[in-house]
Order: C-alpha cells, then sequence, then structure tokens
C-alpha cells in the first residue's frame, strides 16, 4: 500500500473522521447548541466536496487501489459530489423537522454521515466484498434511523419490517455473490468478468438471479417492493426523505458495478431479467399509486415506477443506456428530496403533513411554494421543460435502440398514466379552498434551499445539457 | 497415521464433546447446560488445534466461551426461567426432531458415501514455524485493508445505533458523581451539636 492509494481514498477516509468528530463533539455540546453539530456536519459535506473534486477523475479514467477492492473512476465521482449535495439538502430539510418533532439528536448526523460513507464505498466498490460492505453500512444506518423516533409504534413497525425483509435480500445477495465466488474463484469484480467460461454456464446464471434479487430489493422494484410503501409510510419524514433519495443512487451504482463490470458477459440474461422488473414496477407503481390518499404512500409507489424507469436504461447494457440511467437517478433523487422537503415544509409541530387533503389550497396559504410543488410534480410526471421530461427521454430513446419498442410504448404509457397522481396534487393545491389559514413557519435557510430545489427542475430543464453531458461523459 | 498419541487425543477430545453437545440438550438445569456448551467449544477448539488451524481455536475460546457464553449465562441466571414450561411439548415436538435429525444425518452420509474419503485426501503437512494467525493478519492488513476497516466501521455503526435505540436518559434516575463526593467539605456532612450534659437518671 502507497500514499497514492490512501490518496485516491481520501474522501472516503475523510468522510468516516468527519462522522466520528460529529458523533463525539454532539456529547460536548449541550441541548440548545446542537446547531453547531449540523453545521459541523454540513461543514464536513462541503470539505469533503472539495477533497473529491480536486482530484476529479477524468473522463474514461479508471484507478484501482487496494487490491482491486476499490475503484476510484469519474462516473464515482460525479455520484460521490451528487450524494454530498443531497445529503447538504437532506440535512438542512430534516433540521427543521427534527426540531419540530423533538427528535432532534446527534446520533442522526452521525448515522446519516455514516450512510454517506456507505454510499461512497459502494459507489467505487470494486469487488464483491465492497459492494456486500458498503451496502451493509447504508442498510443498518437506514435501520436505526428508520426506528428514530422509538416510542411511535408505527415507526418501530416500519423499522422491524425494514430490517426483517433487508437482511433477507441481503442474504440472497450474499447467497449469489458466494456462488460466484465459486464459479471464479475470486472476489474482484473486472477480474469475474475475464474469468468465467460464460456461454451457458449454469451456476454463473443461477447466482446472477440472486444478484437481481438483491439488487432488485434495494431499488424497490416490484416484486420486491413490498417494504417500499410501509417503510415511508411508518418512517418520521425526515428519515423519509433520507432513505428515499441518498441510497438509490448508491443503488444505481451497485447495479452497475454488479451488472456490467462484474457479469457483463451475462448481459442477454440479465436483460431479461430486468426487463421484467422494469415493466411490473412501472405497472404496479404507478397504478397502485392513484389508489393512495397518503401522500407518503403515494410517492413510495411513485418510487417504485421511477426505479423502474431506471432499470429501463440500464438493461440495453450500453454506454448510451448507463449514461440515461445514471441521469434518471440523478434527476429523480433531486426530485424526490424536494417532494418530501415540501412535505416537511407543511409539517407542523408534532403533526406530519401526510395526507393529500393537507396539499388543499396550498397556492392561498404560500403562493410560491405551491409553484415549488407544481414544478416538481411536473417534473415527475414528465412535463416538458422540465428535467423530468429529458430524464424520461432519454432512458425511452435507449430502449429504442436497444430494439424494445413495445416496452418504450409500455414506459410512455404509464408516464400518462403516472401523470395523473401528480398533477391531482396541482389540483388539489390551486383550485381547492385551505382548510386551514394557519400560517407556514419556517427558518429561512429552509426556504432558501427549497426554493432552489423547485426552481433546479425549470433551470436543469432548460439548460439539460450539462448534466446530460456530464452523465455521457461518465461511461465514455 | 505415524503417530497414534493424535488419534487417541483426537478421539478423547471427540468422546468429550459428543457428550457435551449430549448434556447440553438433556440436563434440566439451564445453567449446567450452559457449562456444558462451554466444555464443548472448548474441545471443538483442541480438535482444531490438531487440525493445526490455531487461530480458529483461540478464537473460539476468546470469542464464545469468552463473551457469548458469558453474556448467555448472565441472561439464564437474571432471568427466571421456568424449566417446567420448556420442556412443554417435548413429546409432541420429537417426531418432527427426530425426522429433522435423520434428515441430516441421511444428507451427511449421502455426501460422505458419494464423494468418499479416498477423494478428500489429507492437506500436506504445514511447513514447520507455520503460523495461521500469521498469515491471516498478513492477509487482512494487506489485501483485505480498505473491507477490514469497513468491518470496523459498520461494527461501529452498530454500536451506535443500538444505543441510540436504546439509552433512555431518566431525570429521576439518582447516580453517584465521583468528582462531588472526592470534594466534599466536613462541614457539608457533619454538623457539631453542643448539647448540655445531663446526668443519666437511675431507674
Amino acid at each position: 500500500m502507497s500514499m497514492m492509494e490512501l490518496k485516491l481514498a481520501f474522501p472516503e477516509i475523510f468522510v468516516a473522521t468527519m462522522a466520528c468528530v460529529v458523533l463525539v463533539a454532539d456529547l460536548y455540546v449541550s441541548e440548545r447548541r446542537r446547531g453547531l453539530v449540523h453545521f459541523l456536519a454540513i461543514l464536513g459535506l462541503i470539505f469533503a466536496s472539495i477533497i473529491t473534486g480536486s482530484h476529479m477523475a477524468a473522463e474514461g479514467e479508471r484507478a484501482v487501489a487496494f487490491h482491486g477492492t476499490f475503484v476510484r473512476d469519474m462516473m464515482g465521482d460525479v455520484l460521490k459530489q451528487l450524494s454530498y449535495l443531497l445529503l447538504g439538502i437532506i440535512l438542512v430539510y430534516s433540521k427543521h423537522y427534527l426540531r419540530e418533532f423533538k427528535l432532534y439528536r446527534g446520533e442522526f448526523y452521525a448515522l446519516c454521515l455514516f450512510a454517506l460513507l456507505g454510499v461512497m464505498v459502494l459507489i467505487s466498490a470494486g469487488s464483491m466484498l465492497t459492494v456486500y460492505l458498503g451496502l451493509e453500512l447504508i442498510s443498518l444506518s437506514s435501520y436505526a434511523l428508520v426506528a428514530l423516533n422509538r416510542d411511535n409504534t408505527r415507526s418501530a413497525e416500519a423499522a422491524m419490517k425494514y430490517f426483517v425483509l433487508g437482511s433477507l435480500a441481503s442474504g440472497l445477495l450474499l447467497y449469489g455473490m458466494s456462488m460466484l465466488y465459486g464459479v471464479t474463484g475470486t472476489l474482484e469484480l473486472t477480474e469475474i468478468a475475464n474469468r468465467v467460461p460464460w456461454t451457458d454456464n449454469l451456476l454463473a446464471t443461477f447466482a446472477l438471479v440472486f444478484i437481481v434479487i438483491g439488487i432488485g430489493f434495494k431499488l424497490g422494484a416490484v416484486p420486491f417492493h413490498m417494504w417500499v410503501p410501509d417503510v415511508y409510510h411508518g418512517a418520521p419524514a425526515a428519515v423519509t426523505l433520507l432513505i428515499s433519495s441518498l441510497p438509490k443512487l448508491a443503488a444505481f451504482a451497485m447495479a452497475y458495478r454488479l451488472l456490467e463490470n462484474g457479469m457483463g458477459p451475462l448481459q442477454e440474461h440479465w436483460e431479461s431479467m430486468l426487463i421484467i422488473l422494469s415493466a411490473l414496477s412501472l405497472i404496479i407503481g404507478n397504478l397502485v399509486a392513484i389508489a393512495q390518499t397518503n401522500i407518503k404512500r403515494m410517492l413510495a409507489y411513485s418510487t417504485i415506477s421511477h426505479m423502474g424507469f431506471m432499470l429501463l436504461g440500464m438493461l440495453a447494457g450500453d454506454a448510451q443506456g448507463y449514461a440515461a440511467a445514471m441521469h434518471y437517478a440523478i434527476v429523480y433523487t433531486l426530485m424526490s428530496a424536494g417532494a418530501f422537503g415540501v412535505l416537511i415544509f407543511l409539517s407542523k409541530a408534532g403533526v406530519e403533513a401526510e395526507n393529500l387533503d393537507d396539499f388543499k389550497g396550498l397556492n392561498q396559504r404560500s403562493p410560491w411554494f405551491a409553484f415549488v410543488m407544481l414544478m416538481l410534480m411536473a417534473s415527475m410526471a414528465g412535463v416538458p421543460v422540465f428535467i423530468g421530461f429529458f430524464a424520461k427521454l432519454l432512458v425511452i430513446q435507449a430502449v429504442i435502440n436497444a430494439g424494445h419498442i413495445w416496452l418504450a410504448i409500455l414506459a410512455v404509457i404509464f408516464s400518462v398514466v403516472g401523470a395523473y397522481y401528480y398533477l391531482r396534487i396541482v389540483k388539489l393545491m390551486y383550485f381547492d379552498d385551505a382548510e386551514t389559514d394557519q400560517a407556514i413557519n419556517v427558518p429561512m435557510d429552509f426556504r432558501a434551499v427549497l426554493s432552489l430545489n423547485g426552481a433546479s427542475m425549470l433551470v436543469l430543464g432548460i439548460f439539460s445539457n450539462a448534466l446530460i453531458a456530464l452523465c455521457v461523459a461518465s461511461f465514455s | 497415521m505415524s503417530l497414534p498419541i493424535i488419534e487417541i487425543v483426537f478421539y478423547l477430545f471427540s468422546a468429550v464433546l459428543c457428550f457435551a453437545a449430549f448434556s447440553v440438550v438433556t440436563v434440566r438445569n439451564p445453567v449446567y447446560a450452559a457449562l456444558f456448551l462451554v466444555l464443548a467449544f472448548f474441545s471443538s477448539a483442541a480438535i482444531w488445534m490438531l487440525l493445526e488451524a490455531e487461530f480458529l481455536a483461540i478464537t473460539l475460546v476468546l470469542v464464545y466461551v469468552g463473551a457469548v457464553m458469558v453474556l448467555f449465562l448472565f441472561v439464564v441466571m437474571m432471568l427466571d426461567i421456568n424449566v417446567d414450561r420448556l420442556k412443554e411439548g417435548f413429546a409432541r415436538y420429537l417426531p418432527v426432531g427426530i425426522l429433522v435429525a435423520v434428515a441430516m444425518a441421511a444428507e451427511l452420509f449421502i455426501v460422505i458415501w458419494t464423494r468418499g474419503f479416498a477423494k478428500m485426501p489429507r492437506p500436506e503437512p504445514l511447513p514447520d514455524g507455520y503460523s495461521s494467525t500469521k498469515a491471516l493478519g498478513e492477509v487482512i492488513y494487506t489485501q483485505y485493508l480498505y473491507p477490514f476497516e469497513i468491518a470496523a466501521i459498520v461494527l461501529l455503526v452498530a454500536i451506535v445505533a443500538a444505543i441510540m435505540l436504546t439509552l433512555r436518559r431518566r431525570p429521576e434516575t439518582r447516580y453517584q458523581d465521583p468528582a462531588k463526593q472526592v470534594q466534599v467539605k466536613r462541614d457539608e456532612r457533619i454538623r457539631m451539636v453542643s448539647m448540655p450534659a445531663v446526668k443519666r437518671e437511675e431507674s
């Protein structure tokens, strides 16, 4: 091991250190000064971003460290930068929520940073061992965070379900990995792709099934989606915000690393599996979301359909498809963070805004934030000009290029179905009368970040080329 | 096969292991059961030692006997376990238990029968001075350094999460503050009372 290798992993080392610093600092900070911990965490994210940015991997560059367990490439660096940004947004939103719900504790910040570390480990995983460890790091932090409000039975139930199903999925993934290790005798992903005589290798295909199940579970793709609505519903909104956005970036990276880097030669096999997963996710996610009156459950089913869309991009197994899927994952996480941000915006001390009726007449109460929500919903529905439209367009282009015309048609049809429930919220906000005229009282930083988050939908949509170019460059 | 002493030691520890394992299930007293489990762990550690896997042997004793079994004993002694309730339904579940045991034995038998001992030869004897602990350490701290550190962080997260979910600070709990106790002044504890001397009344 040389200094060079340590330097490559410096962002990870820094985030791990920051998480420990935040954990210890919290012990010495009094209840009233907890803002200091928040500040420290945000500062850590900014520095992590600078550290990653100072040695950004260039286009097509690929550096391997620690005997192949760690990979640093452009895709990884771009995703890491977005993870910092996303966690920054999440921390600003959740600070207000945690205060209102008397959950404002230092452990939240430490666990969030550990989850971020897990995301980073997974993003730059070079061997099955690091894929699994990164995944467990994210999962363990999320299980604990879901149970953050431990006196709430609904949260405890959600955490329990998440934990049991999550460990089952981890077990299945591990089983697949062990079979793959048995076939190849190596844990390193690129090495696996080289070693196996891939044609008609039954055991490798069998391992692939388990690995796809593991990925499907982490993404929440149908038929491995049963945990998503319950966990989203049961968890405190600040935690739902976290688990609905940040881990999805990691899940995309995990799918890419395992399927493309590790099992690329089996593309024709996993293509058909991903087609089933994504088609079912699109259909069930969008149809069931219509029937939901609870907004958290509705967004949960919307997540399922979005993940189906993202998988559509991956199944072609070419650079264009991966770029489209990565773009979709990034756009989805920004939209999801914004939507849950508005949800937190509407929550008042101790009462979560979680029913569709809470959006009634938002235009009368706060015209600007009603517009922010309008932008987010329009982007999720895929209305042109907003960034969500371009994300969908790229994926559909990739699917058509891969020769699955019927899948593209299915995706378009169910995007239209999905537009119904997104636009229903817009209707509630603008055409119904408010049930309360209670003033909405949120701090300045929250308003600023939420406004920027909403505006980014439009700005990124108008200047869509920049983000798309970044994603395309990541896979060239 | 050269040294019969190894065989003797193997059979001795195997016999103790079988006896201890059987006793864990059959003794009535849960404390005895836990102690028999300790004996079983020790015997298997000795057998591992015979296989020149000293690291596994040490870990088994340190982790299972040193930590897990002590925890077990704590739980057994802290909780008032009703042995009769535990033994209830023994006869009812016995057939299922036997079925599982027979199935497992049959599976083992099939594996050994089809593979045969001939296809699983004795490994080459390790060179003198070979230490599996050292070999493992070398691999963990070089090749698998990064995953090893991440695994450590996963454990740290588990600790943080467990404490976060269970620790409750109760303001009404009385606890001692050693610093305060040390700094205490005589005046705070003792009150000198001057009383007039009174002659004891004889009764």
